[in-house]
């Protein structure tokens, strides 16, 4: 995987570079019939490792555009630029694409650091950023397509589900000490007493941390039934090692995670998350042919027989479809038309239908339940009928009838 | 209460695994070892190839990790350290870039990443290692539940800092090395051959750090960048128990585990954190040398 995306990377630099240094009078024959977007994630640094994946979505995506014609007719051409892992970074590598390359849209950033980073570029230069990862909600830009879940896409049929499937009522409520873990637990608290359960505890680990010794002990100790993880990265594969080492067992205490996915489930040894839950809208083993020709697809494009896919990555391929139908829809690659013609486009993703909000720009999508066998994989026990509405401010009342994100954009909204 | 003792003993076991080779490095070399954490990187990656190359167990695994650990350590005091003697912001500065050229060296399998070959179990991504299933789960010992895995690391913990003991009270070398902690340039006149003791000893430090690195991948995940975090907490245990005082590591390490674990219990982690942190900066004012050290340095 790394090293096809190495070579990849070097030969369009070179490309690049060939392209800047030839004549002036060349370029234009070369820039007219292509269109420019951006791809800015982190080919360097912690967050790499989940990033490269997404930025090899996006090229798939726009690859297989390409194949097929292109967009308008002409051709897609990715930019590259690496965000180092670093918000600061990813601020001037967006200012670089929008500012100097004039990219009018880029896909983009994992983390919602890295993504508030650069939403002052956007909005000022007026570009779009398509974003792709499940995020805690809470920002309504009309620079940014969502095209991931947010809270009440995860956790409005999740905690219910719990309850009154599973039959739990004394949730242990556990996350990373940062922004999404805590709009998660604040969602979560509300949906707790609204189906008549009620939550023991509310902790925080720190980013990273890896010694869970104490906090499953507390866990043990507290008599919850359920545990909620919102715990993010590497220190979740500490944690349910620890889970397990210490005689917890999921089918009695089950964990059930907004964030686990087949990549750490994978990184921890399958027998740790066997029996656990994890509540997004996409699973690699949702069985359909579609699903099963994006895992081939994307695998020999990575030029990895055993890549796995997960949630994000899926958004941040189809998020590039997305653009494309509304480019085509206004007949121009600006902001303004994008954001004019993207509301309602729907497209069948791996995962199903998605469509995206008008009034939001967030995507509708379907939420699923998952719950994680021996083998890695996912058995999907629960999924909503049809794809349910991004309610990006949930936890501050946001209903169907009291949308807070709208058109206008809630940058005016004071919650 | 039995329960969170035995939390905090398994905490201060880690710590004190992972400054064991730190504490006769610097102790004896006066060598601030940036490159430690990455030693245990290695430790643990050497754990990880073993168990998909040759499909050996975790147990098979810490003597390939010593070795291969021990040997990197010779190397890098060989080509770097041993010019640097006596400097010691110097040796902070170069042996931080031979950790990120270990950590790169990692992420790019050797630089056989450039011409396509993927080394499997190595590379930028997470790695894991299996756990024997007797190490799952847990048993009760008189009504308080043991964690397997950690009874294993508390154990296995023991049996290293005996036999660091034994090496460095009860040998020939143990006492050069002794000798060096006290008065390098005294030892040389004594006819002690400082550079050879030097690099052994070095080897050695790795060598553990080596062993950690295979016992920490049973909880912990395997990445290039797993040493970064460790390395602080040795150099605290370093720090407040007294250079190159084994003792005082081992009062120190466990000591701090007990607080983290008791502190963790009552309140959270991150307070724990922030108590531990807390009390060895109270340590260094009351007593800049540690709880024991030696006079000579």
């Amino acid at each position: 995987m790394l090293t096809s995306s190495r070579r990849r990377l070097l030969v369009s630099s070179a490309a690049t570079a060939a392209a800047v240094a030839a004549p002036a009078w060349v370029r234009p024959a070369f820039a007219a019939d292509k269109i420019k977007v951006g791809a800015l994630y982190s080919q360097t640094g912690g967050l790499s490792i989940v990033e490269k994946m997404l930025a090899n979505a996006v090229r798939l995506a726009v690859s297989e555009i390409n194949a097929a014609g292109g967009v308008m007719g002409r051709q897609v051409e990715v930019v590259l630029e690496d965000g180092a892992s670093d918000p600061k970074t990813f601020n001037e590598k967006a200012s670089k694409l929008v500012t100097r390359d004039r990219i009018e849209t880029v896909f983009g950033c994992h983390t919602s650091a890295s993504r508030k980073a650069v939403l002052p570029v956007f909005e000022r230069r007026n570009a779009m950023l398509f974003y792709q990862t499940h995020y805690e909600g809470f920002e309504c830009s009309k620079n940014v397509v969502y095209s991931g879940a947010v809270a009440n896409q995860q956790l409005g049929n999740y905690i219910p589900w719990i309850v009154q499937k599973l039959g739990k009522k004394k949730f242990f409520i556990v996350g990373s000490n940062y922004v999404y873990p805590r709009e998660m637990s604040k969602v979560s608290k509300k949906l707790i007493e609204q189906s008549g359960a009620s939550w023991v505890a509310d902790e925080y680990l720190e980013l990273g941390h890896s010694e869970w010794a104490s906090m499953v002990r507390k866990i043990k100790e507290s008599g919850a039934d359920v545990v909620l993880s919102n715990v993010v990265g590497d220190s979740l594969v500490a944690f349910y090692r620890e889970y397990k080492n210490q005689g917890m067992s999921q089918a009695a205490v089950p964990i059930c995670a907004t964030v686990t996915s087949e990549i750490e489930i994978a990184a921890m040894g399958a027998e740790y998350a066997a029996g656990s839950y994890t509540s997004v809208p996409y699973f690699m083993s949702i069985d359909t042919p579609a699903n099963k020709s994006f895992i081939e697809r994307y695998r020999k494009f990575v030029n990895d027989p055993k890549a796995v896919t997960y949630h994000s990555l899926e958004a941040a391929y189809f998020q590039v479809f997305l653009w494309k139908q509304a480019v085509e829809a206004g007949k121009s690659t600006t902001a303004d038309s994008i954001r004019a013609h993207i509301g309602g486009q729907t497209y069948d993703a791996p995962g199903g239908k998605v469509r995206i909000d008008a009034e939001s720009l967030h995507a509708w999508v379907t939420p699923r339940i998952g719950q994680w066998q021996a083998d890695g994989q996912s058995k999907v026990v629960d999924a909503a009928a049809q794809p349910i509405r991004p309610l990006p401010y949930f936890a501050y009342g946001e209903t169907d009838s009291n949308l807070m994100c709208t058109t206008k954009g809630a940058a005016q909204v004071k919650v | 209460m039995l329960d969170v003792l035995l939390i905090g003993l398994s905490v201060g076991s880690i710590l004190l695994l992972a400054s064991l080779g730190l504490v006769i490095i610097y102790g004896a070399m006066g060598v601030v070892n940036m490159a430690h954490g990455e030693m245990v990187m290695v430790g643990a990656y050497a754990a990880v190839m073993t168990q998909i190359w040759l499909g050996w167990s975790l147990y098979a695994a810490i003597p390939i990790a010593f070795c291969v650990a021990a040997l990197l350590g010779f190397l890098i005091e060989r080509c770097v350290v041993r010019r640097l003697y006596g400097r010691l912001g110097d040796t902070l500065l170069a042996t931080w870039g031979v950790a990120i050229l270990v950590q790169q060296a990692v992420r790019l399998e050797g630089g056989l990443a450039f011409f396509g070959i993927h080394i499997q179990g190595l590379g930028p991504g997470l790695q894991n290692m299996p756990v024997p299933p007797e190490l799952q789960g847990a048993f009760l010992v008189g009504g308080t539940s043991i964690n397997a895995y950690r009874a294993f690391i508390v154990a296995s913990t023991l049996v290293l800092t005996l036999l660091t003991w034994l090496l460095m009270y009860r040998t020939r070398m143990g006492m050069q090395v002794r000798a060096i902690i006290r008065n390098p340039r005294m030892a040389a006149a004594c006819g002690i051959d400082v550079e050879r003791v030097n690099a052994w000893t070095f080897a050695f430090g790795a060598g553990l750090a080596g062993v950690t690195g295979v016992l920490v991948a049973g909880f912990k995940t395997v990445s290039p960048d797993m040493g970064t975090s460790l390395v602080v907490d040795s150099f605290l245990v370093v720090v407040a128990g007294g250079v190159g005082s084994l003792l005082g590591a081992v009062l120190t390490a466990v000591g701090l585990g007990e607080i983290n674990g008791v502190v963790a219990a009552l309140s959270n982690d991150i307070v724990a954190r922030a108590a531990m942190f807390g009390l060895v900066i109270l340590l260094i004012i009351v007593r800049p040398q540690g709880l024991f050290s030696f006079k000579g340095r």
